[in-house]
């Protein structure tokens, strides 16, 4: 998208890529579609394309970074280097470290950590192709690799951003709205536990315009929420036919 | 973090809490008390040193020309980075930013940034060719909590106490002049960070508040009251409802603090 849009909704109230303000991009999700992962989940949300691996729970490498009274969870959030027009170094930039803690973060909640003392849990997220709102969709496919792995959670974790575009409040931003957009608030969240586990804004919002996104967001998450589990029973609650 | 002492310290600053009081005496609305000095690094173009409590923040701020991005030819440059010291804490060691040292950056960075603190359309100096880039490095040097309201406040001073060389373009060629204009800045956000213990909210946590915390929110406020940036982090939750709350008592403290620095 190159030539300069003034506006990025029209008068109906419709967005550039054709979506209503409280309109999720198409989301399809897919789980264990790695096999030597212990888990693995796949997501495409919009134009993202995301590759999640869980492994674990294991012996912690290094063994010093092991606690004795409970599991350690660790993220490696990464953009391939062809997932962006211009050309991302393949080094881990300070974008990725910041998003990897803050994934880690909204993940742990989910986990009952001290129950696996002394062992770690890795989370290795690809970004393939970006299009906006990767640290979402990277969650929401995390929490589907872990739950695959078969590590007990207390709830799936999902994410969806809300933000805000010519003076509009809208759900999911892609690249171009996020990018020229005036404000961006991703969420994670835990719909059977209601709580919030991931929020972060830039941008500038009035209190009011704040308290809308976050419900927006919670909005968006239930709806993602409900894919996450039927990608979850579409790979464990098919009966194989066994060869005789 | 959860070693015996802190499961000790955990008891006692849930029992204080229950009862609306913390370990150090304040109450769980109250920030330590802040010090400000500016101006104390004179080789810096600005610099300003924060006390909040026993945390204690240096930040020094460098004035540098350079290459405008490609998206922004006409727009100076902003760098923020912060370094966790090792002589602040015994927990802070050596070596390249870890995690917690460049999310501290990021975070300060997106306060300043987002609100649009400082007028960069006036940084510029040839479009696409040379800006201004101003260099704001964080220095912690005692860490007893809370380094992101701490880093932020002393972010802010130290821009505030900016001075820019005067220069004029002659021939295409830049020429520094005689005397300074201070950093032209349009905005003040200010951070406010609450922490999360058994449910209960509370502002300015301290050292041994965050080694038990669930997790912590901070919103960045511009001068018109409303927020630019926000953070949660730690392994734990926020309910909406809790979210709302920490916005709102976030809010009344940034606006009494920008009324005490008069911002």
């Amino acid at each position: 998208m190159n030539e300069k849009t003034e506006k990025l909704i029209d008068k109906k109230g419709i967005r550039l890529d054709g979506r209503k303000a409280d309109e999720l991009r198409p989301l399809k999700l897919q789980v264990g579609v790695l096999s030597n992962a212990d888990g693995s989940a796949y997501i495409e949300h919009g134009k993202n394309k995301i590759l999640a691996a869980a492994f674990g729970p294991r012996e912690m490498h290094p063994k010093h970074l092991a606690m004795q009274d409970r599991m350690v969870l660790r993220c490696r959030y990464h953009m391939a280097p062809f997932s962006v027009q211009e050309r991302k170094s393949p080094a881990p930039s300070r974008r990725e470290v910041e998003l990897s803690k803050v994934i880690k973060e909204s993940l742990e909640p989910a986990l009952f950590l001290e129950l696996y003392p002394r062992t770690g849990v890795d989370v290795f997220v690809e970004v393939l192709q970006a299009d906006g709102g990767t640290r979402c969709a990277s969650i929401t496919a995390a929490a589907l690799a872990i739950a695959d792995a078969g590590v007990p959670m207390r709830d799936l974790v999902v994410a969806c951003a809300a933000g805000k575009v010519d003076d509009t409040v809208v759900v999911d931003l892609y690249d171009a709205e996020d990018k020229l957009g005036a404000a961006d608030v991703p969420v994670a969240y835990m719909p059977n536990l209601n709580a919030v586990t991931l929020l972060q804004m830039d941008g500038i919002l009035t209190p009011e315009e704040f308290e809308k996104a976050v419900n927006m967001a919670m909005d968006g998450c239930k709806k993602i929420y409900e894919m996450q589990k039927e990608a979850l029973k579409t790979k464990y609650m098919v009966v194989k036919e066994v060869e005789e | 973090m959860s070693s015996l002492v802190t499961h000790v310290r955990l008891k006692q600053i849930e029992q204080l809490i229950e009862k609306g009081k913390r370990l150090d005496e304040r109450g769980l609305r109250d920030y330590r008390e802040i010090k400000i000095e500016q101006g104390l690094i004179e080789r810096a173009e600005g610099s300003a040193r924060v006390l909040l409590g026993k945390t204690e923040v240096l930040v020094g701020v460098k004035v540098e020309t350079g290459e405008p991005f490609s998206d922004t030819p006409n727009e100076g440059v902003l760098t923020v980075n912060a370094e966790l010291v090792p002589l602040a804490s015994p927990t802070f060691e050596p070596g390249p930013p870890d995690e917690n040292s460049i999310e501290l950056a990021r975070v300060v960075d997106r306060g300043i940034r987002e609100s649009k603190a400082i007028d960069n359309e006036k940084l510029c100096i040839e479009p696409g060719k040379k800006v201004f880039v101003v260099f704001v490095d964080v220095y912690v040097l005692n860490h007893d909590g809370n380094l992101i309201d701490a880093s932020a406040l002393a972010a802010m001073a130290a821009l505030l106490n900016t001075k820019m060389p005067n220069y004029e373009i002659k021939d295409g060629e830049l020429k520094i002049k005689q005397g300074y204009t201070p950093l032209p800045m349009k905005s003040h956000p200010i951070t406010v960070t609450i922490g999360k213990i058994n449910n209960y909210l509370l502002v300015d946590p301290w050292l041994e508040e965050e080694q038990v915390m669930e997790a912590r929110i901070s919103f960045a406020f511009n001068d018109d009251g409303n927020i630019c940036a926000i953070q949660k982090g730690g392994s734990g939750y926020f309910t909406p409802q809790q979210i709302l709350e920490a916005s709102k008592i976030a809010q009344e403290k940034a606006a009494e603090l920008r009324k005490k620095l008069d911002w």
